[in-house]
């Protein structure tokens, strides 16, 4: 054993902790957004997915929400820019960490002596970059398309961020979790896509919400995208619009609360199912 | 003593399920040392690299590598070791310089990324990206990687599978160069020339348990084994085994009065002993 506690630390000068830790970060940051932004196709096609898609819904209704001078592109903007997040952050991540895993990325950087969290926080950085990149495509879209005002105050814009970083948080995390599920790397995209279409559905992204039955929209409540859903409307729609809500107002308390806790529960099941190698090694 | 073996293995088992991959493995890799593990598919090979990788835990037995248990180490000890991995699918957009640069920045002593991709025989490649390399330049980008960070010992499992006959002696070469330095290896194959070439002492792995360490030309008591002198005589080819074969040869040449028609003289190969070792019978059948 004695040899065992002489041998370590002291054999190499090691680097302030805290440095190296910031190190790794940036490193990782910054390979992620190399190797996104040099996907060029993967680029476009992600951030024209969400405006295709809101082109393609509002074609469909052009008039307004009953009882508002809210038309629905104006609704279906808000929807997509939530459910642009929830692809940017779960289905990529989950799609990637999954091919990480097995084409060895994720070994061989358990390998070295980064330190482990380093690789979150890179996934963080792309993810974060990639959101806000796409949000402010969108936003700026719906602004010139369908005449969606930008966010007119200061407290709007600051729901417009809180909403999207616990909606982006809460996401990244369960796509971190679910990058587990999935037995090989080509069958991530399915396995990742079917849960998220059911929630992307249910919490009103392709229908509008004023058209979903009640009890499905209810149960759509128990997650995250539909209060992220929320959260845009109220940054982004006129005022008077939360008397169309299921409550009358906007849900700020229940907001926070889901999708916060869905940070706790992400945070758990990716702690608890990541691994860094691929199945059947141990 | 711990400055002494880089590796010290005694009695590792391992089993998944119901299957026994690992049955009692022993080895003893000495500072600087060039050490090869030979044997066939499912012998436990790569089982033993990675517990003393630190990648996977074992049921039983005693391990250090650089005086630590792999299974406790962290990330100091991490920045000590090397580790040579198939294959940078992950980053294939970086170029072979950012990939390089990339990981040596994990390490606290990495060596100059420049001088690595040199060693590896990649400076003309050094600005392409991963996406264009062939096989064989990818897994010398691996080997950059594995010793980025200076370490004391690199682990290189199965690193020329696959390779060309002419990528694998430019490996070789990288292997060597690597040894000249001081850097211990620990090095698996199943390509026994690969073994005799770089390896200053082979272990033969078969069924979970080290049959017999020793340097390839000692393996399976090749060193002492009587050799097979044959030739064409009068009744077609004849051979006959000996431990003075100078003497049978001479005896010939004096029988046939010159040259010997079709004369060889053969010590048994690596892969004699070595097939001998794992049970394969001359019939061809796994015992």
């Amino acid at each position: 054993m004695t040899d065992a506690l002489a041998v370590p630390v002291a054999a190499a000068p090691t680097r302030p902790v805290a440095r190296a830790f910031a190190t790794a970060c940036l490193a990782r940051g910054e390979v992620e957004i190399k190797q996104f932004f040099r996907s060029k196709d993967a680029v476009v096609f992600t951030l024209a997915l969400p405006i295709v898609l809101l082109a393609l819904l509002a074609s469909i209704f052009s008039h307004d929400i009953p009882g508002t001078q809210v038309a629905y592109s104006q609704v279906y903007t808000t929807g997509l820019l939530a459910g642009g997040v929830a692809s940017t952050s779960f289905l990529n991540l989950a799609v990637a960490i999954a091919g990480e895993r097995e084409n060895g990325g994720l070994k061989r950087l358990a390998g070295t002596p980064m330190p482990r969290t380093a690789y979150f926080m890179g996934k963080a950085i792309v993810v974060l970059v990639t959101c806000a990149l796409e949000t402010s495509v969108l936003l700026v879209f719906g602004h010139f398309a369908y005449g969606v005002a930008f966010p007119t105050s200061i407290g709007r814009w600051w729901t417009f961020i809180w909403v999207t970083l616990l909606g982006v948080t809460s996401m990244s995390l369960l796509g971190v979790a679910v990058s587990s599920v999935p037995r090989s790397a080509r069958s991530a995209a399915p396995v990742a896509n079917l849960p998220l279409l059911v929630l992307e559905f249910m919490s009103g992204v392709f229908v509008p919400f004023t058209s979903l039955s009640k009890g499905l929209y209810n149960f759509a409540g128990a997650f995250p995208l539909r209060w992220m859903a929320e959260g845009y409307r109220s940054a982004l729609l006129p005022s008077y619009f939360q008397q169309v809500e299921p409550g009358h107002h906007w849900n700020y308390s229940a907001m926070a609360l889901v999708m916060g806790t869905w940070v706790v529960v992400g945070l758990v099941l990716a702690a608890r199912t990541f691994r860094w190698t691929g199945q059947g090694e141990r | 003593m711990a400055s002494d073996l880089v590796i010290e293995a005694e009695g590792l088992r391992k089993s998944y399920r119901r299957t026994v991959a690992l049955d009692g493995v022993d080895l003893h890799v000495k500072r600087g040392e060039v050490f090869s593990l030979l044997g066939p598919n499912g012998a436990g090979k790569t089982t033993t690299v990675e517990i003393l990788e630190g990648y996977r835990r074992r049921d039983g037995g005693h391990a250090r590598v650089l005086g630590e248990d792999p299974e406790r180490a962290g990330a100091s000890w991490r920045a000590r070791r090397g580790v040579v991995l198939q294959s940078c699918d992950d980053v294939v957009e970086l170029t072979v310089s950012e990939c390089v640069r990339h990981f040596a920045r994990f390490y606290p002593r990495p060596a100059d990324p420049g001088e690595v991709i040199e060693r590896v025989g990649l400076s003309e490649k050094a600005g392409s990206r991963i996406r264009s390399l062939s096989g064989g330049q990818r897994r010398r980008l691996d080997v950059a990687l594995g010793i980025v960070g200076q370490p004391e010992i690199v682990f290189l499992d199965e690193p020329t599978t696959g390779f060309d006959p002419e990528a694998r002696r430019q490996f070789w070469d990288v292997v060597r160069g690597l040894a000249r330095g001081g850097t211990s290896i620990l090095l698996t194959t199943h390509y026994l020339d690969e073994a005799e070439a770089l390896a200053d002492r082979v272990a033969v792995v078969n069924h979970g348990r080290v049959v017999e360490t020793a340097p390839p030309a000692d393996l399976g008591g090749r060193r002492e084994a009587p050799a097979t002198v044959s030739w064409s005589g009068p009744r077609g080819r004849q051979s006959e085994q000996t431990h003075q074969p100078t003497a049978l040869v001479k005896k010939l040449e004096e029988s046939f009065g010159g040259e010997v028609p079709d004369l060889t003289v053969a010590r048994p190969t690596l892969e004699d002993v070595y097939l001998k070792m794992i049970g394969y019978s001359a019939k061809g059948e796994q015992k």
